[in-house]
């Protein structure tokens, strides 16, 4: 809707216009999840097709279980919800807590016990 | 996006595992260009908000106002298989996103440093970065239009590099020359993986 008057350079729309919930509220104030880490390459799997609406599962958090119906990093999470990694971590944190995602943290290079990932990759490069 | 695979059963699926590689180098060297060439997606976006409590865990000493920083980082994804997968993160161009770094590189097989021999300084940090954590890494050299070209033995002394470190040139918008790169970097981190191995169980 535009507003009588007003030159559109003044005006903050859409994306400019900035989030309508700040990420902070969707966290109710958290910083931290309440379990898990959550490296930005943790891979998370929703352990259900559908999750009822319930006391402390926002919005937010039934957008993650629709997304995650395929395995997803982290990184992917935030960046197609467009919330910030901090953000995600919290609700993933929730959801862990219930058991409605599974999570599987990455390996170090110092754990794996040989070079079959190594070669894995660079067979799976050149394939490209 | 497609949720195809709502009618999996509930419970544990075996999950793939997970690699990462760092794409690093000056602002504007590339980054993006060398993820989006190679990854199956156009490169997404993720970022990262610097809070209050942020400041105080990395420790910015000196710093006296709270601010609230925003750092954008992209990245991509290649499937290398049902159970592996490997995804690319531009590294955040400027230098004092350390913080942000130190997660990135924690569990990383290894770093591309991109480089441009007009402005071959503007790498220098993220040598440096990686040569102190032991991140294994190679440099390629970005191959701009109207830069002079110089040989790989020059920009290897210019950057004075252990002589392991591989140095290739490189064209980030093609997809077979940044797959190059990668595959290079694979080899590397594998040869020094080994070596360390050997070294380890020598003591």
């Amino acid at each position: 809707m535009t507003v009588q008057g007003e030159s559109a350079d003044h005006q903050w729309v859409d994306d400019h216009a900035g989030p309508v919930v700040r990420p902070y509220a969707m966290t109710r104030g958290r910083a931290r999840p309440v379990t898990g880490t959550f490296d930005l390459i943790s891979l998370v799997t929703a352990t259900r097709a559908d999750v009822a609406p319930e006391v402390g599962i926002g919005p937010e958090h039934l957008a993650i279980v629709g997304l995650c119906q395929r395995i997803q990093s982290v990184a992917e999470i935030a960046a197609h919800l467009d919330l910030p990694v901090g953000t995600i971590r919290v609700l993933l944190g929730d959801l862990a807590a219930r058991s409605l995602v599974q999570v599987r943290e990455p390996q170090t290079t110092a754990g794996l016990p040989d070079n079959s990932i190594f070669e894995a990759v660079i067979n799976g490069l050149r394939a490209l | 996006m497609d949720y195809g695979h709502s009618d999996r059963p509930a419970g544990a699926t075996p999950l793939p595992t997970a690699i990462k590689i760092l794409v690093a180098g000056g602002f504007g060297v590339g980054k993006t260009t060398m993820v989006g060439a190679v990854s199956e997606t156009r490169p997404l976006r993720t970022e990262e908000v610097l809070t209050e409590s942020g400041v105080g865990i990395d420790d910015l000493s000196g710093v006296e106002e709270k601010t609230t920083t925003t750092v954008a980082m992209d990245f991509g994804r290649i499937t290398i298989s049902d159970d592996l997968v490997l995804y690319l993160f531009g590294t955040p161009g400027q230098d004092r996103f350390w913080f942000v770094w130190d997660e990135l590189a924690l569990g990383a097989i290894g770093a591309v440093v991109l480089a441009d021999t007009r402005r071959l300084a503007d790498c220098f940090p993220s040598i440096d970065y990686f040569e102190g954590r032991g991140t294994p890494f190679v440099v390629a050299v970005n191959c701009f239009e109207g830069s002079r070209q110089y040989r790989l033995d020059e920009v290897q002394a210019a950057l004075n590099l252990d002589p392991g470190v591989p140095v290739l040139l490189c064209d980030a918008r093609q997809r077979e020359s940044s797959k190059e790169v990668l595959v290079t970097l694979m080899e590397h981190a594998m040869k020094t993986r080994e070596a360390r191995r050997r070294a380890a169980g020598a003591n």
